[in-house]
């Protein structure tokens, strides 16, 4: 029997980019067949040219053994072809049935929307894959994980046979990831394909049939997860050996530099994000702040680096109190910040990479002489930290919204690690990005370590804080759970604490401390 | 080694300086292009013989005393002016029947009559149109019966239209170079200063042009709409004008400084009042300045029908400022340009160092492309909001400064033709950028100078060339249209971005 799905040869040309080169791809019915690759390996140029959004400079798509030409996203969508994006397509104040009737109405008597059927079709779909949704709900009270869901169900509910997920698991919770695997199966048990773009290798291993590995436009080769370790599946994305592990010796911590106590903390809307919490962070460790997203880490930062109102406690950096200080301040303390959302707060992606590079230190000297900036200084700064941070840029010139996400954040780790600081406050430093660049943060940030920095490492990336962190604090509902000597903690443990709950057999020597 | 590698980096900055300031030229100037190709389609509708000629309704020339409907009619002499190929004395008497229309050739003679169809005497004529006489013309055209001629005779009013408009914004070349000549031979500079008047009436328009640009643009680069630029030339030229009469014993350079300054100052406190709000209430800027423009033309009325009216004028204007606040003017009449162009260019070139050279600008151009980057790196928003009102409104101020002090020696409640809100579209068109705002503030005052005598001049009337400048603001404004329309490549690198969503709703 034909593949359901055969690319053959497809290239794709851009002006002065070769996004991809020959590539060749094919899709067996009921697989789950996962296209690997790092960030601008052509991954998503690839799945735009099936799903119609591009032409193919060369190529043949063969869909059941039939070539086909495929205009746009009408043309896949009636060819079977479903794709579900990293950034949702959904209305957040319409419910899951109108969103999935959306743009394919069933009406009644000529007019009415006719959403009792569908939603019972919706169930239906829902049933037979065990997607756990309710028609009935609104988007904007709904989980990200269960969003998802909704948008499987769109493309069921369009009778595609082929499901595209792009980075689908970027946005989940670890739990989340779980059951969209479940969901997978289930979805390929019954006869549905799927390909499953993304750059993580343990999700690859854990749930793919078959893998194909794209590099810089082109396949690198197509593997079974038997034959396949994370190692040579990352060899095989970078094109050279790569450290996974990061080698760290044991830390030698030294002088308290933050101490935090009784912090409170609310958001914008008023509500209490964090509550009650006090740590101690020294000189030469790396404390890691551990927790599902929108526990409290987003404002804790935030507060510590100046940028959000605190409402009671106190925050001091080696003595000094700067609950309520302005984010000057702070960084006037020798506090470097690598935020949270890059293009939000750390870039202004339309300036150049030179003044990125002096974003909050242009006003010092040998930036500026008092107003006038010198722009020699700024140049020479800016081409030394690209040389030394290995940003890949054409020139300090371009504007950083037209770097990849790993250099734009190498961009910010450039800037924020050429100061002499006292603490590095690191949310989410590898988000989103590809194997080569978390190898070379994370290297940095145990540079820094060991050159007597504090530093505290935000990060929902568990294996990101098991690989850095000396102990950790995991985080729950704006409170503190407990902090854990990192060695001697499992995964698990850890996944235990973020829901909220202690550990029955987490050895007392592991705990710093705890409210259990 | 070290240096070529630098030589390189410094010529590849080069290059992509000239690639970036061509592509950002190129749109705008065919911008200018198409929204002129535009305006002529709008002179030549509106021009009453392009009109007729596509209408149903054909010319008709009146015999003399012939009782005619004034709409189809013109004169033999406009139906010789503009039509000299299709007119010829004593050839042609034209008839009307009904909807349709008779071509009829009156003929001196019998044995003229070649085509009898076409052809009646001169009596038959008489007794249709008892007034008609040979020695009389008359010609009919459809756009169906001369196709052709629609099209000459539109192009011969788009021509007319913009050799006027040329002609009256930048002078005729010939009557500049024999004043030239007559000048070097007798030293006598008076046709030389007649013909040079289009010009230096250009130059004088643009300079209020140039101030309230920059004003906005400044506004633009932080992130923050200031349309109350208008507002702010008011108070400016009040200030300045209290400045000029109320001293009247200064010495010159002294008292137009001052009174410069106070112009600043004015516009300065009525931009910063709106930037304060926004700062610390986060009420919109947009709002506010558009209410504090109604409150600066009350509070000016106000003054000048009591505490500034001149006295013993029963006019709303303010007493004539001392002559020691003028804004010299160099030449002699009727050379209007003064001293104000020259501040205005400096002006321009003050801004492009304060924004791209100094911390003040840095921290002014983060705030409007991302104010969030802007709170991280430790700049304060509301400062930097405050600031860049407050400069805004004193270059707004100049604006007005530099009219009563250079130009109307007085304040007058209809001084300023709408500069403010013209200057936003100045502000859009020139890219918020300094250079940009002095092109297009003389693209500006030379189509507003030009205006005048294309009214005068080709009978074009004034609206059509409010109607071309925004045809020109309506294909700026919208760069997709003219991509499309001449097939030109989305430039990726488009420069700084600004938000100006902030604040409403969410």
């Amino acid at each position: 029997m034909a593949p359901v799905l055969e690319l053959r040869g497809i290239t794709k040309q851009f002006p002065g980019v070769l996004a991809n080169d020959n590539v060749n791809l094919t899709l067996e019915a009921g697989e789950i067949h996962a296209l690997l690759g790092e960030n601008g390996a052509g991954k998503t140029t690839l799945m735009n040219i099936l799903y119609g959004l591009y032409k193919p400079t060369k190529g043949q798509i063969l869909i059941k053994g039939k070539e086909v030409e495929i205009h746009g996203p009408t043309d896949a969508i009636s060819q079977g072809i479903g794709m579900v994006h990293q950034h949702f397509m959904l209305v957040p104040v319409l419910s899951v049935t109108q969103n999935v009737m959306l743009g394919q109405e069933t009406v009644k008597s000529g007019v009415f929307l006719d959403q009792r059927k569908v939603a019972g079709e919706i169930r239906e779909i829902a049933r037979k894959y065990g997607l756990n949704v309710d028609p009935d709900a609104y988007i904007r009270d709904l989980p990200v994980g269960v969003q998802q869901r909704v948008e499987i169900i769109k493309v069921l509910y369009r009778n595609a046979d082929m499901l595209i997920l792009d980075e689908p698991t970027a946005v989940l919770t670890p739990q989340e990831v779980e059951d969209l695997f479940e969901i997978l199966h289930s979805l390929v048990e019954q006869g549905i394909s799927v390909i499953f773009i993304t750059h993580k290798l343990k999700e690859v291993l854990a749930v793919a049939d078959r893998i194909t590995v794209l590099r810089r436009g082109k396949t690198v080769g197509t593997v079974s997860p038997a034959e396949a370790t994370e190692k040579s599946l990352a060899e095989m994305m970078v094109g050279r050996a790569v450290e996974l592990m990061v080698h760290k010796t044991d830390a030698d911590p030294k002088d308290a530099v933050l101490e935090v106590k009784n912090l409170l903390v609310k958001d914008d809307l008023e509500t209490v994000k964090v509550e009650g919490v006090s740590f101690t962070l020294r000189a030469g460790e790396v404390l890691g702040v551990a927790g599902v997203q929108g526990n409290g880490q987003t404002e804790l930062v935030e507060s510590l680096t100046g940028m959000r109102h605190v409402e009671s406690g106190s925050i001091s950096i080696l003595g000094q109190e700067i609950a309520n200080a302005t984010p000057r301040q702070v960084t006037e303390l020798g506090v470097g910040h690598i935020p949270e959302d890059r293009q939000r707060d750390g870039l202004v992606l339309s300036y150049p990479v030179r003044d990125n590079m002096v974003l909050n230190t242009y006003y010092k000297k040998p930036f500026a002489n008092g107003l006038v900036i010198n722009e020699t200084a700024v140049i020479e700064a800016a081409e030394a930290r690209v040389k030394e941070y290995d940003v890949r840029t054409p020139s300090i010139y371009v504007p950083a919204a037209t770097l990849s996400g790993g250099n734009q954040q190498k961009v910010i780790v450039a800037r924020e690690f050429s100061r002499p600081n006292k603490l590095m406050v690191a949310s989410q430093p590898t988000r989103g990005l590809d194997v080569g660049s978390i190898e070379y943060i994370h290297k940095r940030i145990i540079q820094q370590r060991d050159a007597g920095t504090a530093i505290l490492l935000v990060s929902t990336e568990l294996d990101e804080i098991r690989a850095l962190s000396d102990r950790v604090a995991v985080m729950f509902e704006g409170r503190i759970v407990a902090i854990v000597r990192a060695r001697q903690v499992t995964k698990e443990q850890l996944g235990l604490l973020m829901a909220g709950s202690m550990p029955d057999d987490l050895p007392p020597s592991a705990v710093v401390e705890g409210q259990a | 080694m070290a240096q070529t590698e630098k030589k390189q980096s410094s010529s590849n900055k080069k290059k992509s300086f000239w690639r970036q300031a061509f592509n950002a030229m190129l749109v705008p100037v065919l911008a200018v292009i198409t929204g002129l190709i535009a305006g002529g389609f709008v002179i030549a509708m509106s021009d009453p013989v392009v009109l007729r000629s596509i209408a149903p309704n054909p010319w008709h020339v009146a015999a003399e005393g012939e009782a005619v409907d004034p709409s189809i009619a013109i004169d033999l002499e406009t139906a010789l002016q503009y039509h000299p190929n299709e007119v010829d004395v004593g050839d042609y008497a034209v008839f009307k029947r009904g909807t349709g229309v008779l071509f009829r050739e009156i003929v001196e003679s019998q044995d003229q009559i070649e085509d009898k169809d076409k052809q009646i005497d001169l009596e038959r004529a008489q007794r249709r149109s008892a007034t008609l006489d040979t020695g009389n013309a008359g010609i009919s055209l459809t756009f169906s019966d001369r196709p052709l001629f629609a099209f000459q005779a539109a192009w011969r009013s788009v021509a007319d239209a913009y050799r006027a408009l040329f002609l009256g914004s930048l002078g005729s070349p010939v009557q500049i170079a024999e004043g030239w000549q007559l000048y070097r031979k007798t030293g006598d500079s008076q046709a030389l200063r007649n013909a040079l008047r289009p010009i230096s009436e250009s130059l004088v328009t643009s300079i209020p042009y140039v101030f309230a640009g920059l004003a906005v643009a400044l506004g633009f680069r932080a992130g923050l709409f200031n349309i109350g630029a208008e507002g702010q030339i008011f108070i400016g030229a009040t200030f300045a004008a209290y400045i000029g009469y109320s001293f009247t014993s200064l010495p010159p350079v002294l008292h137009v400084t001052l009174a410069i300054i106070a112009g600043a100052i004015g516009g300065a406190a009525w931009g910063i009042i709106p930037g304060w709000l926004k700062a610390k209430t986060g009420a919109h800027e947009v709002i506010n300045t558009i209410m504090m423009n109604y409150i600066a033309f009350r509070v000016v009325s106000w003054l000048l029908r009591g505490p500034m009216q001149r006295p013993g004028s029963g006019k709303p204007v303010s007493p004539v400022i001392a002559e020691s606040a003028y804004l010299p003017q160099f030449f002699g009449a009727p050379l209007r340009i003064h001293a104000g162009f020259f501040l205005a260019i400096a002006a321009a070139i003050f801004v492009w160092w304060l924004l791209f050279k100094t911390t003040i600008g840095f921290e002014l151009r983060t705030v409007g492309s991302n104010p969030n980057a802007a709170k991280y790196s430790g700049m304060s928003v509301s400062r930097n909001i405050i600031v860049a009102m407050g400069l805004s409104g004193a270059l707004a101020g100049l604006a007005g400064a530099s009219e009563v002090l250079g130009l109307n020696h007085y304040l007058a409640e209809a001084f300023s033709p709408g500069y403010g809100f013209d200057s936003i579209a100045l502000a859009l068109l020139g890219k918020s950028h300094p250079l940009g705002v002095v092109l297009a503030a003389l693209l500006f005052g030379t189509l507003r100078s030009g205006a005048t005598s294309m009214q005068s001049l080709a009978q074009v009337p004034i609206d059509i060339i409010t109607m071309i400048q925004a045809l020109v603001i309506v294909f700026i404004a919208a760069p997709e249209i003219i991509r499309w329309l001449y097939r030109l490549r989305k430039v990726e690198d488009e420069g700084e971005k600004t938000i100006f969503a902030r604040g409403w709703g969410s």
